[in-house]
């Protein structure tokens, strides 16, 4: 089959108990740009047992045209099964890209369908664009602890692939007037080997998911304990944000992995980011550096956190953070 | 229990440094390590061992000093340790990576359950290992917390981002581990000494030339082709705020007022 | 570092130091607070092999030298001196059985410390210290058992110990050539332990009195010929010197990390205190002690893998060790000033483990007694 053969780009829209998860939606905003490169169509592919949410929501999010398989089987994930679905539509369809969220299930599914299609897939990208000439996508990605970036192209097979870290772009503005056609596909198999026997829902911490924040007020080592970071709980609350956290403090015991920020953890995109005793690791910057507004406060004048910073605050965050809380405070009541 | 392992030498990426007017990355004096989320994998099966009883044979692909992780998983408790190394197997990418040792694993095996890391901290792709249970067409199993096996099945706790799943499924499999898993235990003395003396066997093209298809392999045989690296451009362009803690605070909330940020 | 290490120790160094500094050393200011080290720390020791790095394999062991399980020792002492002491300890007494009695009772001892148990040596009574020539502990035999009765005190390991080497008179007019000395279980009845000694420093390590009251040992339970225990507690205690000088060694070595860390940090003048000449000299010269301290201990350990008894290099090496280190640690609180003082700061912990090196196994003052006196023989 020649390179023309192969069109459209098309987004896996995960869903977790038929709801769509936003990393599927966000990449349908930045498949859009690349539809637009390569002059083809943006199609969503939604599986699940209970699809009519994330046909919904693709559709919202700007599909051309949106693949739903649904079946009793698909209810949990299974890389037997979504992979069976997503590479029977790939036989029929022949996508010229394919983007996957960086999630659990999604870095799974993207090896399962990069392997047996026989092509390339770049994991975790961070920004995409279309090289218009010679139609490759060009998947940059960080490694080395985002040290180095590095530009992939996946130039001699097709489908060409890649997984997206949920965060990395922005949700576009749901758009209700959009007509996606909608495809139905009868795709079934008996042969998953996986079955899941329970499901243990995250006991909930409380407070806003750190990916999914307008504010994220972040602690690093300088925060010295656990007990510290109420205080920055407390200016996330009067921001309406949640509180993140550097690998410092996850590796010191202080803060659980599901705030931490970073390469290693969240990829962050909120309005406003405040660090606080964060000496701003490649690292961790690497995840939050996209971040609108970057506020950062660190003792250490030199702390690489403030190369990225738009205000830089110079000084002890446990005599600032509470004088920002203060102030807040006082303006509110005003 | 025939237990592999696969595992990954990688340079300790928090000792990493970028020179400030090449803008390159220092690599040099930065020291290799076993890959964190590998000595997990390591772990697992190390204490499947303990329960099941069997034996973990680790698997590396790299240049001859990536033996020193071999070497550190034998002090560890490993029994057998091989180096998938050969010259045609240099630029691999992930594709071509997963099925080298798939290869290796076919070649050495079978084995009833197969390990990795959920990533390595340097590529961060975290593809690898459930790349290499496509090429055998064993069932995956990624991101797993604990496991155990009954009546010839596993059971496996797996955590993903709303919580964790409860997973049945057929030996063999291949499992993905990471921090949250274990704890990695500690060579012991007589581990280290015993691990000086072991022989450690290099896996080469010619070892697997049966079954390896040379299409797949090294640089040619990689989807993928890196077109252009850099590092990431940091100017600062920021506005320094000073004065005392309070003066700080209320400048910084005037000027984001002012900005239309908050 | 002033030694020529080979790959291969590096590499048990680290090791060594990984162990220690991840999963000793936070619970260490509480372990000296309490008085009192957690069993739990102590199983980390144990799953290594710190308790048989240089017993044979033959019994079990790992078949150190020497001169590389004393590296290992000084990375620990680093972390905790009275944590490493406990090894240590137990080390030397199997050490001593397996040289001075039967095959069988080697096998015996190490059997049981093999599986995770410590043992202590059980010399000094509270009138016998630096003479133990003078102990007053008995031994009688009564049909094919010896019945053992004394006090004896400043037993290292004493409550943690599952076996013990002990000291007694087989012939109380007969002075040093009447003491005979004897394996004894912990749950022999009439072996009980005493009063916990509350102190100074070197909390990790467990010090207590134990009490002999008709304590029946077998006859096979005797080490070596009647009479020759005192020859054994020489030995013993050659060998222990030269491990508490390592021990020493890795507590001033953290007294100078420390030191250096804090005087590079510490500003006073607007000016970092490794600036002042004041300051400097104190630095150089806790590291001149260090360097000569570690070069010192290293070649009475290659001595000893010789199978020299190190009679006169053992006492050298201890005395001028420890006051070397007695004097680095001191300073090293003088350079922290008043945080040095503090119990926040980790420096005076160090002086506090520090100062009983000068008087364990054998006073330095007994130690320069050994010297002259072998002197004396030498130039004869």
């Amino acid at each position: 089959m020649s390179f023309e053969q192969y069109k459209d780009v098309w987004v896996f829209v995960e869903s977790f108990q038929g709801q769509p998860k936003n990393v599927g939606l966000e990449l349908l905003g930045q498949g859009r740009k690349l539809a637009e490169g390569l002059k083809q169509q943006l199609c969503a592919v939604v599986i699940g047992k209970e699809v009519e949410a994330s046909i919904q929501a693709a559709n919202e999010a700007g599909a051309d045209k949106i693949y739903v398989v649904q079946g009793d089987e698909y209810a949990h994930y299974s890389a037997d099964g979504y992979g069976h679905v997503f590479l029977a539509l790939c036989e029929k369809y022949h996508p010229n890209t394919i983007l996957v969220g960086a999630t659990v299930n999604g870095r799974d599914l993207g090896s399962k369908i990069a392997v047996s299609l026989h092509t390339g897939l770049t994991a975790d990208c961070t920004a995409l664009s279309v090289d218009e000439e010679t139609g490759n996508v060009v998947w940059e990605r960080p490694a080395f602890g985002g040290n180095l970036y590095a530009q992939i192209l996946c130039s001699e097979t097709r489908p060409q692939m890649g997984t997206v870290r949920p965060g990395a772009f922005k949700k576009p503005a749901p758009d209700p007037d959009n007509k996606a056609e909608v495809i139905r596909e009868e795709i079934h198999t008996d042969k998953i080997r996986t079955q899941v026997l329970e499901f243990i829902k995250a006991c909930d911490e409380g407070g806003i998911p750190v990916g999914e924040a307008d504010v994220v007020v972040s602690g690093g080592r300088g925060m010295k304990n656990g007990d510290n970071f109420a205080l920055l709980q407390k200016l996330a609350d009067l921001l309406g944000g949640a509180v993140g956290c550097s690998r410092a403090a996850v590796d010191s015991g202080w803060m659980p992995q599901s705030r931490q920020v970073g390469q290693t953890g969240t990829t962050v995109s909120p309005k406003i980011y405040i660090a606080c005793g964060i000496s701003g690791a490649v690292q961790h910057v690497a995840g939050m550096s996209e971040s609108k507004t970057i506020v950062a406060i660190n003792k250490d004048a030199s702390a690489p956190i403030f190369e990225v910073a738009d205000y830089c605050l110079v000084g002890d965050l446990f005599e600032i953070v509470p004088a920002i809380v203060k102030e807040l405070e006082a303006r509110k009541q005003a | 229990m025939n237990i592999a392992v696969c595992m990954k030498q990688v340079p300790d990426t928090t000792e990493i440094k970028i020179d400030p007017v090449k803008n390159t990355l220092i690599r040099t004096g930065v020291p290799s390590i076993m890959n964190p989320f590998d000595r997990n994998a390591l772990e697992a099966a190390l204490q499947m061992k303990d329960t099941y009883g069997g034996s973990v044979t680790v698997i590396s692909m790299g240049p001859p000093q990536a033996k020193a992780v071999l070497r550190e998983a034998l002090s560890m408790g490993a029994d057998k340790a091989y180096l998938v190394t050969d010259r045609a197997f240099g630029g691999s990418d992930t594709y071509a990576t997963s099925y080298i040792l798939s290869c290796t694993l076919k070649h050495l095996g079978p084995f009833d359950v197969v390990f990795g890391g959920k990533q390595a901290i340097d590529g961060d792709t975290g593809q690898t290992a459930p790349s290499i249970a496509e090429h055998l067409g064993l069932t995956r199993l990624t991101y797993v917390l604990d496991l155990k096996v009954e009546n010839g099945k596993v059971i496996a706790r797996r955590q993903v981002e709303e919580g964790v799943e409860v997973i049945e499924a057929e030996l063999p499999v291949l499992c993905t581990f990471m921090k949250e898993s274990n704890k990695p235990r500690y060579a012991t003395i007589k581990g280290k000494l015993d691990s000086f003396k072991a022989e450690i066997a290099d896996v080469t093209l010619a070892d697997m030339a049966d079954i390896v298809d040379t299409t797949k392999i090294g640089l040619k045989g990689s989807p993928t082709k890196v077109k252009a690296t850099f590092t990431p451009q940091r100017t600062a362009n920021g506005v320094t705020i000073e004065g005392d803690p309070n003066t700080q605070a209320a400048s910084l909330i005037d000027q984001m007022t002012a900005a239309k940020i908050l | 570092m002033s030694l020529l290490y080979t790959d291969e120790q590096k590499e048990l160094i680290a090791l060594v130091r990984d162990m220690a500094e991840n999963e000793i050393k936070p619970y260490v200011q509480e372990a000296d607070e309490k008085g009192e080290c957690p069993r739990e720390l102590f199983d980390w020791g144990f799953k290594m092999g710190l308790h048989m790095l240089e017993i044979p394999e033959k019994f079990g062991g790992t078949g150190l030298s020497y001169e590389t399980t004393a590296m290992l020792f000084e990375e620990l002492a680093k972390v905790d001196a009275g944590y490493a002491i406990t090894f240590v300890t137990t080390f030397v007494a199997l050490r001593n059985v397996i040289l001075a009695g039967t095959p069988e009772q080697g096998q015996y001892f190490a059997d049981i410390i093999r599986k995770g148990n410590f043992a202590g040596f059980a010399l000094t009574e509270p009138n016998a210290g630096s003479d133990p020539a003078g102990i007053r502990g008995t031994a009688v035999l009564d049909g094919d058992e010896y019945v053992l009765n004394a006090t004896k005190t400043f037993i290292t390991n004493g409550a943690l110990s599952s076996v013990y080497v002990g000291f007694f008179k087989t012939d109380p007019a007969a002075g040093h050539r009447g003491i005979s000395a004897f394996i004894i279980d912990r749950d022999t009845p009439g072996l009980s332990v005493g009063a916990h000694e509350n102190k100074m420093g070197l909390r990790l390590s467990n010090t207590t009195d134990l009490i002999f009251e008709n304590v029946r040992v077998p006859k096979d339970r005797m080490l070596g010929a009647e009479g020759s225990g005192f020859k054994l507690a020489l030995n013993a205690l050659n060998l222990s010197r030269a491990f508490v000088a390592t021990l020493a060694v890795g507590i001033m070595q953290r007294a100078l990390d420390e030191s250096v860390k804090y005087a590079k940090e510490r500003k006073q003048f607007n000016t970092p205190i490794i600036k002042f000449q004041m300051v400097q000299a104190m630095l150089a010269d806790m590291a001149i002690k260090v360097e000569a301290s570690r070069c010192l201990v290293n070649n009475t350990m290659r001595m000893m893998d010789q199978g020299s008894l190190v009679q006169k290099e053992g006492s050298i090496t201890k005395t001028f060790v420890t006051d070397c280190a007695q004097e680095v640690t001191s300073n090293a609180v003088q350079i922290f000033g008043g945080y040095g003082y503090s119990r926040e700061y980790p420096v005076e912990k160090l002086m506090r483990d520090v100062k009983v090196f000068q008087i364990f196994e054998g006073t330095n003052q007994i130690q320069r007694m050994t010297i002259a006196n072998v002197l004396d023989k030498e130039y004869k």
